[in-house]
Formats: structure tokens, sequence, C-alpha cells
């Protein structure tokens, strides 16, 4: 039995990772006119009904065939001028990253998970105020999960995407008060 | 009427002391923050009131038990010296920054992105949004990416930021610190954290570094100052190595 060692505590993201960690097409997991793509969009909320226009999302999800392999790639930079060079377009990573806008409103643009069970986009939420980041799961359908299933009525459906037109998933993060979001903590 | 230092110090005093007690009292000890943490402000609106909800790690089936893999074509070889990144030489401090990146059973975590941020040695961000009437450094924006090699091991090579005033209540200053973000081998063992220097006098009026109310877990974000690590006739050295949390479900034991 190996010596546990005790965990780097969490600490904020503050307010002034803009110039650091958001990426051109951070949303942008599915390729450019994929029949299949669909869009998660949606708000982030806090206690006062306001929305957050400093919030940071990763996103983490199932290929379509169900693989969570991932791929490197999300991030590919261009080693001759050090910018950012994008995605291929062809291979499916599984990771995305967007900053709320001045709206307080995101968007990924992405494929359907394809993950055994109801389908779901992992969601991994950081903000200014935030010493400690939360995790949530956007389900794009309704049915039997055992997730789900341990909750009530209305906090069940805090984690359930409403769809709309043309492949759209609304999913809004409220981060206290009515409607408060499901977090997560995984054991 | 604006919050005083003196006022934000008597609440991070009553919150370490209910903590001291409670431990002492028998209650676990907390690794990491309470997301309801008064004396920063911006908290107030924004942590959860619920209680967060349980899942079973064990289900191999979790997404979140699998992770983002990132390879060499994400970063470029320049990314993690950031004194380079421009024409000229940045001013203020430079340092060497390594550590080894270990999941809780002490072993490494191979070939994962580990990002940082930081300000400017006069305690100056890159970003427009801030307001801190330092100047900027044309010669350092303050980015730095890395893989961790096959020991678990990062490496930078940055500049030493400064403190700054951020407005969380009247004279509130910042201690030095560089922003972290790290990535495991599963969803789960993700996280954002600072690093300090240290012995800077600004911790204890600090409410960011303070939410870990547990000492020996504050202690784990200050780097040491390693001699071995700096570089002769060009930086000194600090030494900070980055445990994460996870289930131990996470672990592959032929993984990556």
């Amino acid at each position: 039995m190996t010596e546990r060692l005790l965990p780097t505590p969490s600490q904020t993201i503050g307010p002034f990772y803009g110039h650091a960690l958001p990426f051109p097409d951070g949303g942008q997991v599915a390729s450019q006119g994929h029949p299949e793509a669909i869009t998660l969009h949606g708000y982030v909320f806090d206690g006062a009904g306001e929305v957050i226009p400093d919030a940071l999302l990763d996103f983490w999800q199932a290929a379509p065939d169900g693989s969570l392999e991932g791929a490197p790639g999300s991030l590919r930079r261009d080693p001759s001028t050090g910018g950012f060079l994008g995605r291929n377009g062809l291979d499916f990573t599984g990771f995305g990253r967007v900053a709320t806008d001045a709206d307080g409103r995101y968007a990924l643009h992405t494929l359907p998970p394809g993950n055994a069970g109801l389908p779901y986009i992992s969601v991994c939420v950081f903000a200014r105020g935030l010493v400690h980041h939360l995790f949530t799961r956007a389900y794009l359908a309704d049915g039997a999960d055992p997730l789900l299933d341990s909750l009530p009525a209305d906090r069940r459906a805090t984690l359930i995407a409403a769809e709309g037109a043309n492949r759209t998933y609304r999913f809004d993060i409220r981060l206290q008060g009515e409607g408060e979001t499901v977090f997560l903590e995984f054991q | 009427m604006a919050l005083t230092q003196s006022d934000i110090d008597v609440e991070i005093k009553d919150l370490q002391d209910a903590y001291d007690k409670a431990v002492a009292g028998g209650a676990p000890v907390r690794h990491h923050p309470s997301r309801d943490y008064p004396p920063y402000r911006s908290s107030l609106l924004r942590h959860p009131k619920q209680p967060l909800v349980a899942v079973d790690g064990g289900d191999p089936e979790t997404v979140e038990l699998s992770g983002p893999v990132f390879g060499v074509t994400d970063i470029t070889e320049h990314d993690s010296d950031l004194t380079i990144q421009h024409r000229g030489e940045p001013l203020g401090e430079r340092m060497t920054v390594s550590g080894r990146l270990l999941d809780r059973d002490g072993r490494p975590v191979r070939g994962q992105l580990i990002e940082i941020w930081q300000a400017n040695a006069a305690g100056r961000y890159a970003h427009l949004r801030e307001q801190h009437p330092a100047p900027l450094d044309p010669n350092f924006t303050g980015v730095g990416r890395t893989l961790t090699d096959d020991q678990g091991r990062y490496r930078f090579t940055t500049i030493k930021p400064g403190p700054y005033p951020w407005g969380n209540h009247t004279n509130a200053w910042r201690p030095a610190h560089i922003h972290f973000s790290v990535f495991g081998t599963a969803f789960t063992q993700r996280l954002i954290t600072q690093m300090y220097f240290p012995s800077d006098p600004l911790f204890r009026y600090d409410p960011i570094l303070q939410s870990v109310t547990d000492r020996a877990a504050r202690d784990r974000l200050i780097a040491t100052y390693q001699h071995d690590l700096s570089r002769p006739e060009f930086s000194m050295g600090y030494e900070w190595d980055i445990v994460l949390d996870g289930p131990s479900a996470t672990w592959i034991e032929e993984g990556r």
C-alpha cells in the first residue's frame, strides 16, 4: 500500500484568465458543416439571477460511436508562430472550452455523444468567485438514468437540456437560488 | 460603506477558528476551500446552496472517468518559456518553476496539459479589463503551456509576478501567485489552482488563499525555493508539486 498523498487545493480562476485559457474555436468541437452537428447553448446565472460574463466552461463527452478515448489536437498550436492552428476538422477530440460572453451566454458546437445510457455532455464550471469548480451534466434526452432517477422532479429538470429547432439544445446553468443546477461530486 | 481590511480580517479569523474547532472536535480535514467563503465577496452569489449530488465513480461507463488527451501538437516549444515569447527581454526576476504532477498514490501523471497565467513583475495582467495602474510589459504576456514528461514533471521559465490590488475591499492586495490549470487522466481530476511564493507577507490578508482553511492544505499551495533548480547567472529556482484529487477508480495501471 503506497502512501496516499494529500491533494493540492483548488483556487479560483479569477477574472483575468481571458488572455490565457480560451482559444479560438474552443466551442467548435464538430467540424464546420457536419450534418450531424448539434449546438448546446445557454446562459450562466448567479444567485441574483444576473448573468455571469466571466465564467469558463470545459466540456467533455463521448464520441458519436461511444468512444471515450478522445484525441489530441483540441488546442493545436502553430510551431512557427506559436499561434493557434485550430483543430484539424477530422479527429473528434471530445473536448471543448468556451468562456461566457458579455451576455453570460455560451455555445458548444459538437456531435451527439454516443455513451451507453442516456446521452450527456459533462460540464465543468469555473468563474471568478468560485474557489472550487463545479461539475454538472447536460443530458440531451430524458429517461431512465441512475443519477436522474435519484433526484426529485424539480431538481432532475435542471440537468436536462431543452431541445429546440435546428438541432439545438438549451442548457442554462444557475449557480445558486431558484432552479439551482444540480452539481455533482464523484466518489 | 466599503469594507476595510480589518473587517475582512475578523471574518477570516472567525471562519478559521470555527474550522479549527470543528477539526479538533473530530470533523474531517477539508483539503479544498469551501465554495461559500464570505470574506471573498465575489463568492456570495456564486456558490450553490444545495449539497452536491454524489455520483458513483465505480461505474466504468461514467464519462468523467476518462478525460481529454493532449499531444505535442497542442503546444509549441516556446510555450513553456514565457521570457522568449516576444522580441525583447521581459523585466523582473527570472525564475524556473518546476515540479511533478502526481496522483494521490504518488504515481506520475504523464503527458498531461499544464497551463499557467500570471501578472507581470509590476503586478499587471495583459488583460484589457484590468485597471491596476501598473505598467504593461511589451515583452511579457504571462501565458504558458506544457505537457508533463514521463516522470510527470513540468518546467516553466518565467518572471516572478508582482502583488497587486484587486478591489475586494479597501486596500485589498493579492500575494504574488501563478495560476495553474491542470488535467489528469480523468475529467474528475480537473484542477485550477494558484501557486504562491514562500514568506509572502500578504498571505494572512488574502481571503482567496485563506479560503483554504486547513493550514497544511494551504501550505501545499506555496512553492519551495530550490537552489539546485536555480540556473547559474540566469534564474531562481522554485519547486512545486501538484497532487490531483479524484476517485481511485480513475487510475488505469497500464495507462499513460
